[in-house]
């Protein structure tokens, strides 16, 4: 195929630019405020963060009794991230992807607590009936598409399913999580030149809970401001504060707006921080427990909508309330979890493959 | 109301530990994520937290203690009200041996292999069809054409795929007809594209990702395997991969020892992969369409040396082969010959110089390496009781060691003599033009294979 030649551009016309200010020379996503929840919106927040950290603690407990086995990672005190960011996509018309630590994700996702429990006991009522386990989860139905065991894979898949929005034109967005120890994964950035040059609309959100697995960010990453992993392949990327659910889904409106207008991924660097081990086995020798026990107090997610809800004039006995409902939603799922049974010898050899051949 | 504190279980391998320090004493009050004791491991000293709220009653088990059984109680917290009563609740149900083993009297535990019954026969092809001889090359090319017509899911991905027609011309004027949306240029990034390309189908599309060559699928092998592969399974059964790899396979020509492989027998080991490798045209154009019709992950091993070569290609509206079923090239009553790929015109060759000394051999395709058409095989071996496995590859751990197995466990009392392998030398390929020769399967050998088989 004969190609017409391009005229070369003048340089003539640039000549004057090492004197000019620098100025950004393309488009950039307006800096993002903080969400102006109202009452509702707030408690709702508070909610499904509260939702999260005591599924979690019972999964801890769970796995201590034994019912859980193999890797196990716990999401407290990242809750403000998938929360924030989850109600400001549309379910069933976007989907979400993410690695192993998901179960907070699927949560958010809108997924029964009791069919995740009972994946993670590996029962048949789980929702891989009990063949994928902790870090293997899927539900098609909600956009969920896992759950990946492969540090970084669901970059590259996140960047596929938004490819698949694209090219189906349904005008849907992948938001793709992934830490800050996947950051570091080539086919991360493999897959971000793809998808800038495509246009792709995907959100690649960072949860930077400062640690990958026992090294820190510091200790792994030449530029540790993960935000800007994504500018040399023209990825404009926002840093957030991920310990403030309003911040996050004021972030999470202008990166939405931004994809699903057309122009290209978007990084959201979420700093945020895991309170327990990288898995249950994790004796997470690598940090102080005065560290951790200094962001417990200054900054966890929940204590910070909880203090803002009581200054809208919800009572601490509401709260209470509340509390007590969900432990009781998170008391029943384990039940559930422990009781279900487990799979039929004979699901051994099914779903290997779709077809007959 | 009290809540049992038991001992837990902080590892996957963790039977018992050491309760090495309480960080409470009786009376105190903690709340949900305090940690209230310190327990040593097989493997570390681990931190133990709270989840619920209340007052430490009693410390059961005095720190120090070792070799505290996982599941014991160690604290009794009494709780301020019926919250503790949901946290108590499942616990009470935990006792001994209880809680590792659920609710399944009665269930059998031997494990059903499910008999694949539905075989399909290759479709009849109508007296009188017109063949056209077309290029395996040409015949790749006409698949992915007609199935991306038939079907607007289908796109194909890689490198030089598009503007440049493909590195080896086999996706020449699919751009022209399909436009850039469906026939797409990638970065040499191997293990982004496939990843891409796996997403893609999971989100619903089917893919056709070529790779230049399957050496270089070597960096996206992890896709392949862990998100190609593994996804249907682990979902139980929600989340497909619909997604073709292809892209040529096996020894070329001088290009050295990075890029003379056959990976086959890679592919094969996995389950929940389908895994071709075609021969001649026909069998490519059938055989590649079936695969983009196919709701599961295939792996399509092409061969450069095949794919300037021509051959009859029935010319149909709709040109499909079954997956899983082999096919007898040549039949013969002394021996069985068993390949694929290019080893199959090797065999050809082979049979006839054997048959100019009187021994008739039958030739059998593979065609489909996973799932392996058995029946084929063995039903050849009991009528010849011969058997030879010519494969372009090392035969160590390879598809021809898996076929000996099957005559082994399967066909014993059909054979006459040992199952005989016939494939490359047990070295990187060499460069050298001599070297390479020498390292690489011939008709020749495959013949001295036979006739030393047969004590002729």
């Amino acid at each position: 195929m004969a190609k017409s030649a391009s005229p070369q551009k003048s340089p003539a016309k640039t000549s004057k630019a090492a004197s000019a200010p620098l100025i950004p020379n393309r488009e950039r996503p307006e800096e993002p405020k903080r969400f102006l929840a109202d009452k509702e919106a707030l408690l709702a927040f508070y909610r499904e963060m509260l939702l999260i950290r005591r599924f979690e603690e019972k999964a801890g407990q769970l796995y201590g009794l034994g019912l859980i086995g193999g890797f196990c990672h716990l999401y407290i005190g990242q809750e403000a991230v998938v929360v924030g960011l989850q109600s400001a996509i549309k379910p069933g018309k976007d989907s979400v992807i993410t690695g192993y630590r998901d179960h907070g994700h699927m949560l958010a996702c809108g997924i029964d607590p009791n069919i995740v429990m009972a994946e993670l006991t590996g029962r048949e009522a789980g929702i891989s009936r009990g063949k994928g386990g902790s870090m293997h989860m899927f539900s098609v139905e909600h956009g969920f598409y896992g759950g990946h065991g492969i540090v970084g894979a669901q970059v590259s898949l996140g960047a596929g399913l938004a490819f698949g929005h694209k090219y189906k034109e349904d005008g849907g967005v992948c938001l793709s999580y992934f830490g800050d120890g996947a950051a570091n994964q080539g086919q991360v950035y493999e897959s971000f030149n793809m998808a800038e040059l495509w246009k792709l609309p995907v959100i690649f959100v960072i949860e930077n809970n400062q640690y990958a697995m026992g090294t820190s960010v510091n200790r792994a990453s030449s530029e540790d401001q993960l935000y800007k992993r994504g500018e040399s392949f023209r990825i404009p990327g926002i840093q957030v504060d991920g310990m403030d659910v309003l911040a996050v889904r004021g972030a999470a409106e202008v990166a939405v707006e931004w994809v699903r207008s057309g122009k290209g991924p978007i990084l959201l660097e979420m700093k945020t921080y895991r309170y327990r081990g990288h898995s249950m086995s994790d004796p997470a020798k690598y940090r102080s427990r005065d560290e951790v026990q200094e962001v417990r107090e200054k900054s966890d997610p929940i204590e910070r909508a909880k203090a803002e809800l009581l200054e809208f004039g919800v009572k601490e006995e509401e709260l209470k309330t509340l509390d007590k409902e969900i432990r009781k939603i998170v008391s029943e799922a384990a039940d559930f979890a422990e009781t279900s049974p487990e799979p039929d010898v004979k699901e051994l050899y099914t779903d290997i493959l779709v077809e007959q051949y | 109301m009290a809540t049992e504190l038991k001992m837990p279980a902080l590892s996957p391998t963790m039977e018992e530990g050491t309760l090495a320090r309480w960080l409470v004493k009786e009376g105190d009050e903690v709340s949900s994520g305090d940690i209230i004791a310190e327990i040593e491991t097989d493997k570390a000293t681990m931190e133990f937290e709270t989840i619920d709220e209340g007052t430490i009653g009693s410390l059961m088990v005095e720190e120090g203690t070792d070799n505290v059984k996982v599941g014991t109680v160690i604290a009794v917290l009494i709780g301020e009200d019926e919250d503790a009563i949901c946290a108590a609740a499942p616990d009470q149900k935990l006792e001994g041996d209880a809680m590792h083993s659920p609710a399944d009297v009665g269930r059998s535990d031997k494990i059903i292999v499910p008999e694949i019954t539905l075989r399909k026969d290759d479709p009849d092809v109508p007296e009188g069809t017109a063949m056209n001889s077309l290029t395996v090359r040409e015949a790749l090319r006409d698949a992915m054409a007609e199935e991306m017509r038939k079907d607007d899911r289908v796109f194909v991905m890689g490198e030089e795929v598009a503007e440049y027609q493909g590195a080896y011309k086999v996706t020449q004027g699919l751009l022209a007809e399909f436009g850039d949306k469906r026939v797409i240029d990638t970065p040499i990034t191997e293990h982004g594209f496939a990843g891409i390309g796996s997403g893609a189908a999971m989100g619903g599309l089917k893919p056709v990702v070529e790779f230049m060559t399957f050496n270089f699928a070597m960096q996206a092998i992890d896709h392949i395997i862990n998100s190609a592969a593994k996804t249907n399974y682990m979902s139980g059964g929600q989340m497909r991969c619909p997604i073709v790899f292809r892209g040529p396979n096996g020894s070329a020509s001088r290009v050295g020892a990075q890029h003379s492989q056959n990976y086959a027998p890679w592919y094969a080991s996995v389950p929940g992969l389908i895994v071709l490798s075609p021969y001649d045209a026909a069998d490519a154009k059938g055989l590649l369409k079936a695969a983009i019709q196919s709701e599961d992950p295939v792996v399509f091993l092409e061969n450069e040396m095949l794919y300037g070569r021509s051959f009859d290609v029935p010319d149909l509206d709709d040109h499909t082969l079954p997956i899983g079923k082999a096919r007898i090239m040549r039949e013969g009553s002394d021996v069985t010959i068993v390949s694929y790929s290019i080893g199959v015109g090797l065999s050809l060759e082979a049979a006839d110089a054997l048959s100019a000394q009187g021994i008739e051999a039958e030739v059998i395709d593979l065609r489909t390496i996973r799932p392996l058409d058995k029946e084929t095989i063995l039903n050849s071996l009991a009528k010849t009781n011969n058997m030879i496995v010519a494969e372009e590859g090392w035969h160590v751990c390879s598809v021809s060691s898996e076929i000996v197995s099957i005559c082994m466990e399967e066909g014993f009392d059909d054979l006459d003599a040992p199952v005989t392998r016939v494939a490359n030398e047990n070295v990187p390929m060499p460069y050298a033009a001599n070297l390479e020769a020498l390292a690489i399967i011939t008709a020749t050998k495959i013949v001295d294979a036979t006739l030393k088989l047969l004590n002729k």
